[in-house]
């Protein structure tokens, strides 16, 4: 009967836990798009994270920044990879100001992403934690381990919402989207199909752009996910083997107590 | 220290006795583990090691943390993902650190149910459990505090909203609220002491852990037959304990294994599962989030503050006695820390003359619903402050305090319970058969 104490309130709790970010907007549609870095054992696939760099090199840059992301870490193992040299290269593309100099300079590694043009376009450094897809009263905690959070397929459903639909308010132009909350957003359609051309010739219309760079928001939003889950996976089964250990001292300690045959 | 006779720590060698008469720690040392430990606890008894264990955890990775956070309001946000970025094993230890947090509060929740259940808290243990009681309230001002550090949308508002209780106290509640934020709104003032705060009470909280173990070491444990350790010898006391190391060391370190298994698989693989995505907002005083919920570990109490609106009519009454004084919101702080305060002085409320739970069949039925109130309260004080969740928490809301202040007290009057073992011993064998043979065989 404690067992039952222990399992309802552990797991009701934990539940209900993840329920405190329900309250959010609610009616918004999200489609729950296959990543292949979820789950405890997904990985995240390099050349998606360099599809959705160009992507966002190309057309987010223009307004959001990344502010939170050295070019440095783009060769990190578990990120986009990329040589020594590919992100010297690719650094160099940037211009980052700096402060002895007091001018912009070309970016090196150790430089970060700079903060985004335009004031009211959110950094997305961490966009990808800061949206939740999955929160609602029903799915719960296997969801959770098996999908994550849902702020990818926040992003590339976003992405993908634009119903055609235009309104003025206040003299801005809003634009009809099924995901966004409020079903109007002052961000235009960023994407449109073929815009962006991949070098390995993968499709790029609205539907794949989007979920290339909402992997790559996602990387850039937790960049040590890879070290994570090795860790999660060997943590497991140091202690399942010490648990099994423990388990059959336990036993044997208390055998002569209980007057049970060891 | 144990009132329980039981073997003492004898110095042989000179060395032994050359310390033992300048300072006696090694016998402190043995007198608290090798500690005559009821034989009959069940795996509700394992919460005080997790427990333990808890603090230890949160005390280390918070030290090496507050290496590398900067308290300041244009900075701790970038810290703590600098942390998570660039501190080597940052992310492990921050995120270890966070959901650390929830399982302290899971092992409390279970380790206060467990003790309301078996009448942990009777004489002779009030001590043990006010003094626990006043360890929880240290966690949930820790906890609270520590939330706020990386000064995340939630962090800044929920620190808002709670300070904002002290606010509604009659009279002075706008210059305490000011002088615990060390200004007119939350800000770097705010953060810096909450960050002091947040490294200092800890330590209180390992004080007060020690003061609480040494109090039940008094006492002795209690059990889930309720029934005390005879004293009269140490055979006797051999009957019907065996010591805290090997045996439930061992079984503590077993279950605490098996605990962190499924603490590894949030940490892992679901680490922001039970955080919210708003606070990988920066702080933003100028828009506030469309729902502010607390961490769930404050849930229910927080639905108990919100239920006592100004048409409830105890509400209204109480304004009507105190001509005004007391309005919907300082009924609503009243209530939620009264909620608390219920359960610490529980110790006199329950008129019972038996203890364990176990042999109370009224009482079984009441003691649950209040587990099942409880689950209920924390859901309700995740939802919007609307109706139905409202008049739900009203209802919840009564359950806890008439559990506390009727149910218990008349129960104990009304209920014919059923009769405990005799011994320890008893309530043992009962489970675990002797053997023709060794039927009459010391338990060792």
């Amino acid at each position: 009967m404690k067992k039952s104490i222990l399992s309802a309130l552990v797991a009701f709790g934990l539940a209900f836990g993840g329920s405190a970010a329900i309250a959010n907007e609610g009616k918004s549609h999200v489609k729950d798009y296959a990543f292949s870095f979820e789950g405890p054992f997904g990985k995240f696939d390099q050349a998606q994270l360099q599809r959705g760099l160009q992507v966002y090199t190309e057309v987010c840059s223009a307004c959001h920044g990344l502010r939170l992301v050295a070019f440095r870490t783009l060769g990190d193992e578990g990120g986009p990879s990329y040589s020594e040299d590919e992100v010297k290269a690719y650094a160099k593309t940037w211009d980052i100001y700096n402060a002895e100099a007091d001018e912009d300079l070309p970016g090196k590694p150790s430089d970060k992403f700079p903060a985004g043009g335009d004031p009211n376009a959110p950094d997305l450094s961490l966009m990808a934690k800061a949206r939740a897809g999955f929160h609602g009263p029903y799915k719960l905690l296997v969801n959770q381990l098996f999908k994550g959070l849902g702020g990818p397929e926040y992003i590339a459903s976003l992405l993908n919402g634009y119903t055609g639909h235009e309104k003025e308010q206040a003299g801005t132009v809003l634009y009809g989207n099924r995901t966004f909350p409020g079903g109007y957003i002052s961000m235009p359609p960023p994407l449109e199909d073929g815009q962006v051309e991949f070098a390995d010739g993968s499709k790029n219309d609205v539907e794949h752009m989007a979920q290339d760079v909402a992997a790559f928001l996602m990387w850039a939003a937790e960049p040590k996910m890879m070290a994570r889950k090795k860790a999660g996976f060997t943590a497991f089964i140091f202690l399942a083997i010490l648990g099994s250990l423990l388990y059959l001292t336990n036993k044997k300690l208390w055998a002569p107590i209980k007057r049970k045959n060891a | 220290m144990s009132g329980i006779p039981h073997d003492h720590y004898e110095p042989k060698s000179n060395i032994e006795k050359w310390l033992d008469e300048r300072l006696p720690i090694v016998g402190l040392i043995y007198g608290t583990i090798m500690i005559p430990t009821p034989k009959n606890l069940n795996w509700m008894w394992i919460w005080g090691i997790v427990l333990a264990f808890c603090l230890v955890l949160q005390i280390i990775t918070g030290v090496i943390l507050a290496m590398h956070y900067t308290p300041h309001v244009d900075m701790a946000f970038d810290s703590v993902e600098h942390i998570m970025r660039d501190v080597n094993g940052g992310w492990a230890i921050r995120y270890v650190h966070a959901n650390g947090a929830a399982l302290f509060f899971a092992a409390v929740y279970l380790h206060i149910f467990r003790g309301l259940y078996y009448g942990s808290y009777k004489a002779p243990r009030e001590i043990t459990w006010i003094i626990g009681m006043i360890i929880y309230l240290c966690m949930m001002g820790t906890a609270f505090m520590g939330y706020v550090l990386p000064w995340g949308q939630m962090s800044f508002w929920g620190a808002t909203v709670i300070t904002g209780l002290f606010g509604a106290i009659p009279g002075i509640g706008d210059a305490i609220q000011t002088w615990l934020l060390g200004g007119p709104a939350v800000d770097n003032a705010t953060l810096n002491r909450f960050f002091s705060l947040h490294y200092l009470l800890p330590f209180v909280i390992a004080a007060l852990v020690v003061v609480h173990i040494w109090a039940f070491h008094t006492t002795g444990n209690g059990n889930p037959s309720g029934v005390e350790v005879r004293r009269g010898s140490k055979e006797e006391v051999k009957k019907d304990t065996v010591p805290f190391w090997p045996y439930y060391v061992i079984k503590d370190l077993l279950a605490l294994v098996v605990i962190l298994i499924i603490f590894t698989a949030f940490v892992g693989f679901m680490p922001n599962f039970l955080g919210d995505p708003d606070n990988y907002k920066m702080a933003n005083p100028l828009q506030t989030p469309p729902h502010i919920v607390p961490e769930w570990y404050f849930l229910p109490f927080y639905a108990i503050l919100r239920a006592f609106t100004a048409d409830v009519m105890v509400v209204q009454l109480a304004g009507f006695v105190t001509g005004g004084i007391i309005d919907a919101k300082f009924f609503g702080v009243l209530a939620m820390f009264g909620a608390i305060a219920v359960m610490a002085v529980v110790p006199w409320l329950d008129t019972s003359s038996v203890r364990s739970g176990k042999y109370r069949p009224m009482f079984k039925w009441f003691y649950w619903i209040l587990v099942l109130d409880f689950i209920f309260l924390m859901w309700l004080g995740a939802m919007p402050a609307e109706k139905p969740y409202s008049t739900w928490s009203l209802y919840a809301a009564f359950y806890w305090f008439g559990y506390f202040l009727v149910i218990l007290p008349l129960l104990g009057v009304m209920e014919k319970p059923l009769t405990p073992p005799e011994t320890i011993e008893a309530d043992f064998d009962s489970h675990y058969p002797p053997k023709d043979a060794d039927a009459s065989a010391p338990a060792e």
